[in-house]
């Protein structure tokens, strides 16, 4: 039987990251992934001689070459890839835009922060000083207190800031850009978050999430890990409450001393022959338009890169009682990075919450149906925010929840994973950790953190440092 | 290895793990992580390298040890004595 030391399930982010640490640390790595591409919920498509992608819209956290204490310079380190090895094309500016009353109330940032300071002070100019103590207070990724994970983050704003708009529209960015809960998210969270797309910023790799996914594969083959691709797992070998394996879809078993598990909570217990609880499956799931225009979004006079909208005074991020809820989403044009070679062709991409219960029921022929009923819906939607897709639609694709599910096997095609998180990795067996989003690290550098984190903890378990 | 080609090596080391620092003018007795970037994930890999390049085990409990690059050539001489100094950084 084939024995590794160390088997990753899932060739995501997180995976990834975990299995070229391993590798580094001279254990005998196997990352498993069970699609033929790799990437998880961070992927492409080839479609008709396109490469689209999915997921990652941007990477966030984004900092300038080398940024003392950066999430992103601590993250290139430990897996050794040079900054320059993402070829980051930076924003031009983003924007959360929320309609009150018939009017368009917009704040744009950058990966310039005085831009959102001069845009508070513009929109809420009576909030400016809140707004500064509110970012001294923002807890960041090392930020770990209990009470931080308690604390609500709708709460803690509303200490800082009085204007009940400009707390929704500071919701926006961070729940649609990682958090696994309903309405609300712990302050600990928000603080990452926040700061991951408002306090630093975001970028683009050339070439998408290729690009990303293409250097951490070559790293993780450098350190002599392997990537396995149609290895899926169909269950984890347990014996006397310890992990010894792996079985794979195709009956055959793996040895290993221990398993590092992005599949999800839920699904790791399941894969460990556990019962699981309901409510442990994330309720959060998106569907995502993608429209390849005849023209530049710029063109039709959008030169945003990403925009959070919302069409109405109160955001309620939840999971809707319908297919879709067209009241919020984020609008992303891929081709509004300063790329160096320009995308060939103009991309807008819209998602929006789904329910997934609603989108299961339907049967095949409805399916179909009510996918393209809500493609134009949420082109009617996003005409209001950004640019008229309509008339200048060269070709178009839809994914909903159940799409998620089928290539991510996130039950429920819940993006963000669990509600429940377990912050240091524990599986449900011993021999099993967690990684990815639900061992809680947020947002797609908190993802990558993740299982560099777990890895670290697990194999080298480090309590002090000089 | 000499005193000073240990002190090349544990250069080496953290040249390759953190290209970006500025390593010519450190000096012996101050703290690296008071001198340059090095959180304790950075440290783990001082570690992990000493083992991979020299086979050099740095128990937990040691670690303070490697806290100065004077610290490092205290530590580090006698358990690397008629060791073959190993360069792989880029410069």
């Amino acid at each position: 039987m084939v024995r590794y030391d160390a088997i990753v399930i899932g060739a995501g982010m997180s995976g990834l990251a975990a299995g070229i640490r391993l590798a580094q640390m001279g254990k005998r790595t196997a990352v498993l992934e069970r699609h033929y591409l790799w990437g998880g919920l961070n992927s492409f498509f080839k479609r008709e001689g396109r490469r689209l992608d999915t997921g990652l819209h941007a990477l966030t956290n984004y900092v300038p070459r080398g940024t003392p204490g950066a999430p992103l310079t601590k993250l290139l380190r430990q897996l050794r890839i040079p900054y320059e090895a993402l070829e980051l094309a930076p924003q031009g500016f983003s924007q959360t835009v929320f309609r009150v009353g018939g009017e368009l109330v917009r704040l744009r940032y950058s990966n310039d922060r005085e831009l959102l300071n001069s845009e508070i002070a513009r929109v809420f100019p009576a909030e400016r000083d809140g707004f500064a103590r509110l970012l001294a207070a923002l807890p960041t990724f090392s930020d770990e207190s209990a009470e931080g994970f308690a604390a609500s983050a709708r709460t803690k704003l509303a200490e800082f800031l009085r204007d009940p708009l400009l707390i929704e529209m500071l919701m926006a960015g961070a729940s649609y850009y990682g958090c696994p809960t309903e309405r609300d998210m712990s302050w600990n969270d928000y603080g990452v978050l926040f700061r991951s797309i408002h306090v630093e910023g975001m970028a683009r790799p050339e070439g998408g999430v290729k690009r990303v996914l293409d250097v951490l594969r070559e790293r993780l083959a450098a350190e002599g890990g392997e990537l396995r691709t149609r290895a899926g797992v169909k269950r984890i070998v347990v014996e006397q409450g310890v992990a010894r394996g792996v079985e794979l879809d195709d009956g055959s078993q793996l040895e290993c001393e221990c398993v590092l598990s992005s599949a999800g909570l839920v699904e790791t217990h399941e894969l460990c022959g556990l019962e699981s609880d309901e409510r442990d499956i994330g309720r959060l799931t998106f569907v995502e338009t993608t429209t390849v225009l005849d023209c530049e979004p710029r063109e039709l006079g959008h030169d945003a890169t990403i925009t959070f909208f919302n069409d109405g005074e109160r955001f309620e991020y939840a999971c809707p009682d319908a297919l879709v809820d067209l009241r919020s989403g984020v609008l992303t044009c891929p081709n509004n990075y300063s790329s160096k070679t320009p995308l060939e062709e103009g991309c807008v991409r819209a998602t929006v919450m789904a329910n997934y219960a609603h989108w299961k029921a339907l049967g095949a022929e409805r399916y179909a149906q009510e996918k393209s009923r809500v493609y134009d819906e949420v082109q009617h939607t996003i005409a209001k925010f950004g640019p008229d897709t309509r008339l200048h639609a060269r070709w178009s694709d839809t994914f909903t929840p159940l799409t998620i599910e089928r290539y991510t096997g996130k039950r429920g095609g819940a993006v963000y994973g669990s509600p429940r998180k377990l912050r240091d990795g524990s599986g449900p067996v011993r021999g099993v950790h967690v990684i990815g989003t639900d061992q809680g690290l947020v947002g797609i550098v908190g993802t990558l953190l993740s299982g560099i984190l777990i890895a670290n903890r697990t194999l080298l378990a480090p309590q002090a440092a000089p | 290895m000499s005193n000073e080609e240990v002190v090349i090596a544990v250069k080496d080391i953290i040249a390759t793990i953190a290209p970006d620092e500025e390593l010519s003018n450190l000096a012996l007795d101050v703290r690296l992580r008071d001198q340059i970037e090095l959180d304790s994930m950075d440290f783990l890999d001082i570690v992990m390298e000493l083992r991979k390049r020299y086979g050099v085990q740095v128990p937990e409990v040691d670690y303070m040890q490697l806290a100065t690059l004077k610290g490092c050539v205290d530590y580090l001489g006698p358990k690397l004595a008629g060791k073959q100094l190993v360069q792989t950084a880029a410069r």
